[in-house]
């Protein structure tokens, strides 16, 4: 196999006594469709939030396209190329889907600094955004302020912010948390339709989703690496049976 | 989108910095007051120098969301720059005195940025008015320099352009000066809050976490942000200092911040407009209320800030949006 997308060696956090997450070893690969599940409090968010620097680790090591990035601050890492989501919405509420999309793009491409130019004249900012609602289907929206988009669309466009990054690597957590089941069919087909190019690793409570979509799953327990590989192995794998399916009425 | 035309909200973001149908009215009325009270322009000068103050504090406040108390600080630095110099005989020319009164703010504002943007909220606003209690301490110690608690007074300015002199008497040539300044000042304000950098202070405002997210500098953009604020508040205090010819400590009070902060919040933060219509409340109002109650005034403007913060969230520009917004037809959805 060749040097993976991002990977962790024996990382470690502790909030005081507490172990979040405890010597996880990690692999993504290029172009993955990989799903991380676990019980509530297993460390699911918690490995994100150290992948993507908001967490320092207590030990262990992240790397980055082979490179040690343990250190890197959080902007560097999201300009090396990891994008996350949010479990519950940050996005820019009183502005515009346009304009949540072109913060992200401008600061991409390094527009923006500037400070002259008005931020609406940078044609290459903005049709690159449109272009990116369109594919979303967002496009109808793109002049209403987010405050004024039902959940579900708002949801939408957490992803579109995080696909204007161009990133190498996606981190999905939980895209369809809180959208009502009758709109999070709009967020999965978006999830299945990401790039191939882009190494995704999604957090999710729903089975069904992560069977669908995911080519590798990883079962954190106790913030431990419980078991990993295909669905199928997953789904075949008596303990995780015991230990996680069954819990979720799957067994 | 195919084709040619632009989405309209790709056209309303490509057109939103153009010039608005009212915009010329506040610099219309400003000229015209020159003109219509001859008689009140010191009135006038205070002002404007008040318009520009609480412009920097927009830019900072409204625009970025630096919760600060400690504003006076830049106008302080501004004024005691332009006074001390003068008193002392170094440099008195109005102009490059403005702008060395800007660079004294702007160091200020950037040392102490460093470290106070690292925090934020209560922290951030007890830190900034620590700042401002520095200042004015040390301005009250320095008496051999700052005057001490009396301040400077018979600062000389000379002539502007060594041709319009400043009388105290006749402010008029102090009064087209401080527009010209606040007109320049304003260009550039505007100029910055609709560039992609404005945009991403707005970006900061909105939601800290996502910008980090974004890949964005937050600290130094918000650094940035503060030091060409306070730059601005330094201009203000300069021109006080050059139009009043003397500087007391009342330039670092904690009362001068705290008038700044209510004149924002009356016009409406995060709006280009907000300073000026809040400045304009703020001094007419206490300019009659004094007159009517001369014991009990800040009684009414308390009273006033009370029905803002409860009905108008967004100041007396928000009041006036909403007021708009309903008697405008609803769109039909396409």
């Amino acid at each position: 196999m060749s040097t993976p997308l991002l990977e962790t060696r024996r990382l470690s956090i502790n909030f005081g006594a507490l172990v979040a997450t405890r010597n996880v070893d990690f692999k993504l690969g290029v172009g993955a469709r990989h799903a991380l599940i676990g019980p509530n409090g297993a460390g699911k968010t918690t490995l994100i939030n150290l992948l993507t620097g908001v967490l320092k680790p207590t030990a262990g090591q992240v790397l980055f396209k082979g490179s040690d990035i343990t250190t890197v601050a959080q902007a560097e890492r999201v300009k090396l190329g990891i994008a996350r989501t949010f479990q519950i919405n940050r996005l820019f509420r009183g502005l515009s889907v346009l304009e949540n999309v072109c913060i992200a793009i401008a600061e991409r491409l390094g527009v923006a600094p500037h400070m002259f130019k008005p931020a609406g004249r940078r044609q290459e900012v903005v049709d690159e955004a449109m272009a990116l609602l369109e594919t979303l289907k967002l496009a109808n929206d793109a002049s209403h302020r987010i405050a004024e988009l039902p959940y579900g669309r708002q949801r939408l466009v957490e992803l579109a912010i995080t696909l204007g990054l161009k990133p190498d690597v996606l981190l999905l957590d939980e895209p369809a948390a809180g959208v009502p089941s009758t709109e999070s069919h709009i967020i999965l087909d978006a999830v299945a339709a990401l790039p191939r190019e882009i190494g995704v690793l999604i957090i999710d409570h729903d089975m069904d989703l992560v069977f669908r979509f995911a080519e590798r799953i990883t079962v954190l327990v106790g913030g431990a690496v419980f078991a990993e590989g295909t669905p199928k192995e997953i789904a075949a794998n008596p303990d995780v049976r015991a230990i996680y399916l069954g819990q979720a009425g799957h067994g | 989108m195919t084709g040619t035309a632009p989405h309209p909200a790709a056209a309303a973001l490509a057109n939103r910095h153009r010039i608005g149908l009212c915009e010329p009215i506040p610099w219309i009325l400003l000229l015209a007051f020159y003109f219509v009270f001859p008689r009140y322009l010191g009135f006038g000068v205070e002002l404007l120098t008040m318009i520009l103050f609480a412009l920097s504090l927009d830019l900072a406040l409204g625009y970025a969301g630096i919760v600060t108390l400690g504003h006076a600080a830049f106008f302080g630095t501004g004024a005691y720059t332009v006074g001390m110099l003068a008193k002392h005989g170094i440099w008195n020319e109005p102009i490059s005195s403005l702008l060395l009164a800007a660079l004294a703010a702007a160091a200020i504002g950037f040392a102490s940025g460093r470290v106070l943007l690292r925090t934020s909220g209560l922290t951030l606003l007890m830190l900034t008015l620590c700042t401002m209690a520095l200042l004015e301490e040390a301005a009250n110690l320095g008496q051999a320099y700052t005057g001490g608690f009396d301040g400077l007074d018979n600062v000389p300015i000379p002539p502007l352009f060594g041709l319009f002199e400043f009388s105290p008497l006749f402010p008029k040539v102090q009064y087209l000066y401080c527009l010209g300044v606040l007109f320049i000042c304003f260009l550039f304000v505007r100029t910055l809050v609709y560039s992609p950098f404005g945009q991403s202070l707005t970006g900061i405002r909105e939601n800290t976490l996502r910008m980090h997210a974004v890949g964005a500098p937050v600290d130094a953009r918000l650094v940035t942000c503060y030091t060409i604020s306070a730059a601005l508040a330094g201009i203000a205090g300069g021109l006080w200092a050059q139009s009043n010819a003397y500087v007391n400590l009342s330039t670092l009070g904690l009362d001068r911040a705290a008038t700044v902060l209510i004149i924002l919040v009356l016009g409406g933060y995060g709006r280009l407009y907000g300073a000026f219509i809040g400045a304009v409340a703020y001094l007419a109002l206490s300019h009659f209320l004094a007159k009517l109650y001369p014991t009990a005034w800040q009684l009414g403007l308390g009273l006033l800030l009370v029905l803002i913060a409860l009905f108008a969230r967004n100041g007396i520009i928000g009041l006036y949006d909403r007021i708009a917004a309903s008697l405008r037809p609803k769109r039909a959805p396409p």
